[in-house]
């Protein structure tokens, strides 16, 4: 019956192909390394590493001293001119809309640029000025060492690669730290409002 | 060349499996992996379709009393085929194309994937495969070609962290392009080829 056994031996190769497809798009759920990225997030929050920032003012802080409030990050490179150019305006708009929050020290909101050796300080000033920072609760920094950036790279899980023209691709999103200093999700940057839920849900509900 | 000369006497299941070890040794090399893994317009219609063909010639060392018991399994070569059809899939993802670049694991896994699942089944089966199996298989690869080629083309955005979108683009107007040449291949063949009908070992 050899086509009887061809068939067994098919259905039992189809039964593991579908399996092991499962087993690589988490449940058919991620196709892409974007998505993984996120879903992973979601199911294992990620500690956050203790990395040294050196902020737009020149002041050295560690991540750690932002634990205790939620914290929404992005990571930039202030050269930017192509379409990850709207994440400054994203977060100059989250910075208004949680302005109650940040006032009460709910909320901070962090952008990292994964390009230290040309966004010193005065770039890095110069980007906050120019999507227009209203001076409170809005950080810009970058990793004061190579090591933490890549750290801070490998927790968070972005790539940037160079675009051939001067810039990077990069896959760009607001990762939302809660305030356990945990990372706990990453939502695209065009729904700001998915981010700015978890902050404002606990600020509402806190007296 | 040495092969060729008679006195030699050339054994070209030796000569085949030699060669595709040296090819897969060869796409091993760091740079030249680095090179091929550079686009992934490389990775896909380069690197594993060498990956696979490094597998189907290597296929000829297998020995006959190795191969025989396979073969009762096989009838029509369907199993082998679609053996290959479905470990081909992991690798047309973005995901593992990605995670291919980074993750030695995953690099591992298709170095020893692509040519054990999906060369070597589909050297061993295709003998096997009559007229409607071998359609079946071709039209599959076509309609795949045409529907990742699209896939890559209509993304809204880059789908591989580490590529750029200009070459996700040319992927798939090159995806698309290698649907349209194996069409007019197997239409000619059907057209115009000598197509035998009767399967052998069945």
């Amino acid at each position: 019956m050899p086509v009887l056994r061809a068939l067994l031996a098919s259905l039992l190769i189809l039964a593991a192909g579908i399996a092991v497809l499962a087993r690589a798009t988490d449940g058919f759920r991620a196709f892409t390394s974007e998505t993984a990225r996120r879903i992973d997030v979601r199911k294992h929050p990620r500690a956050l590493p203790d990395v040294v920032l050196q902020t737009a003012e020149g002041r050295r802080v560690g991540l750690g001293s932002l634990r205790g409030r939620w914290v929404l990050i992005d990571f930039i490179y202030t050269r930017c001119t192509t379409y990850c150019s709207v994440q400054g305006g994203v977060f100059a708009r989250l910075q208004a809309e949680l302005a109650a929050p940040i006032a009460a020290g709910d909320v901070a909101l962090l952008s990292i640029s994964f390009d230290p050796e040309h966004d010193d300080p005065a770039h890095l000033a110069d980007y906050l000025r120019r999507f227009g920072d209203r001076g409170a609760g809005w950080t810009a920094a970058r990793p004061a060492s190579t090591a933490g950036l890549e750290s801070l790279l490998r927790t968070f899980g972005v790539t940037a690669v160079p675009d051939g023209l001067g810039g990077f691709a990069h896959n760009a999103a607001i990762a939302v730290v809660d305030p356990r200093g945990r990372l706990v999700d990453i939502v695209d940057w065009s729904e700001p409002r998915a981010a700015a839920r978890y902050v404002t849900a606990t600020h509402r509900d806190s007296p | 060349m040495n092969l060729r000369r008679p006195e030699v006497r050339p054994n070209p299941a030796l000569a085949s499996s030699l060669a595709g070890a040296v090819l897969w040794a060869v796409l091993a090399v760091p740079p030249i992996r680095r090179m091929l893994e550079a686009t992934m317009t490389a990775q896909m219609l380069v690197q594993i379709p060498l990956l696979a063909l490094a597998g189907w010639l290597a296929a000829a060392a297998i020995p006959r009393g190795v191969a025989a018991p396979m073969t009762r399994w096989n009838a029509g070569g369907i199993a082998g085929l679609l053996l290959a059809s479905l470990a081909s899939m992991p690798w047309m993802l973005p995901r593992m194309m990605d995670a291919s670049v980074v993750d030695g694991w995953i690099a591992a896994a298709k170095y020893l994937c692509v040519p054990l699942l999906i060369g070597a089944p589909v050297a061993l089966s295709w003998p096997l495969a009559g007229f409607v199996v071998r359609g079946m298989f071709l039209l599959e690869l076509i309609a795949t070609a045409f529907r990742l080629g699209w896939l890559y083309l209509a993304a809204p955005g880059r789908l591989c962290s580490n590529y750029l979108i200009g070459d996700q683009l040319r992927l798939g107007r090159y995806l698309l392009a290698v649907g349209v040449i194996l069409c007019l291949a197997v239409t000619w063949r059907v057209m115009w080829g000598r197509v035998r009908v009767t399967r052998p070992g069945c």
